[in-house]
């Protein structure tokens, strides 16, 4: 599966809360319509994402998926500004 | 107009003007409850001095600003001594310079709930922590600042334990139990730590 997207967020070896407070900071600079892309190795993202995407009300969980990159697994989540 | 809803629900002129009182009155009971909605916020009582406990009510307050929440975190007792950065003695009773010099100065000091071991524990779940990615308390601490989130120190506490404003980290404010409750009333989750 392809998605597109505009930005991404590298929150690899990051744990909770990381991924989403880097995500968020990123997130304020998008633009309506633009997707922002999050690689994260915390598994606990995958629910984190899905949580964070609910309380923000301008967020869209548009796709999450997990990637093997460098022999790690990785969580991929796409977030669309609404 | 009024004519013509009249003939078409067949109501008399009177029953009319009680519906628009009804309508009007709902309305102002409307706009009434409106005002009593909680905002998207996130209060916290923070009372522990444990380093484990702090590092969870500052996790807590960055996820939900980095979530697009309102945070406020209020420190009371051996809270507070997380929020301290130096140790004066002046001005002080002799218990509150004994309790100043007892207690821990900043995140820094702090042990943790369990297996301390006169504060071995605490450095070991650095440690930890450090081996795992996750950032150390003070990063923490300053994370949250800078997404943001309110930081009250209890100035009845303060008092009681002789602490002055001063001795606190930069960017705090002081506060009352009346502080709390307003931001804790029109908050959607409130937490005691």
């Amino acid at each position: 599966m392809e998605i597109r997207y505009d930005v991404e967020v590298d929150a690899r070896g990051l744990q909770c809360p990381m991924p989403i407070v880097n995500a968020r900071k990123t997130f304020q600079t998008l633009q309506s319509g633009q997707t922002l892309r999050v690689l994260a190795t915390d598994p606990g993202s995958v629910n984190d994402f899905k949580g964070w995407a609910n309380m923000v009300a301008d967020a869209e969980l548009v796709a999450q998926e997990t990637a093997e990159m460098d022999g790690k697994t990785v969580y991929v989540h796409y977030v669309r500004k609404k | 107009m009024n004519g013509q809803v009249a003939v078409m629900e067949g109501a008399p002129a009177n029953d009319l003007r009680a519906l628009e009182a009804q309508v009007q009155q709902l309305q102002a009971q409307v706009d009434a409850l409106r005002t009593q909605l909680p905002d998207n916020r996130l209060s916290m009582v923070v009372f522990s001095g444990d380093l484990d406990r702090v590092l969870a009510a500052f996790v807590i307050a960055s996820g939900a600003a980095a979530s697009g929440m309102e945070v406020s975190m209020f420190f009371t007792f051996w809270g507070l001594t997380a929020l301290r950065q130096k140790r004066e003695s002046r001005g002080k009773t002799l218990f509150q310079k004994l309790m100043g010099w007892m207690t821990p100065v900043g995140l820094r000091g702090l042990g943790v709930s369990k297996m301390n071991f006169g504060g071995v524990g605490a450095k070991m779940l650095r440690a930890m922590m450090r081996q795992q990615g996750v950032p150390q308390p003070e990063a923490m601490a300053q994370m949250a600042r800078e997404l943001g989130v309110r930081i009250v120190a209890c100035q009845m506490s303060m008092d009681v334990m002789g602490i002055h404003k001063e001795e606190l980290v930069d960017g705090v404010e002081v506060g009352g139990v009346a502080t709390f409750l307003g931001d804790a009333t029109r908050s959607k989750t409130t937490l005691f730590i």
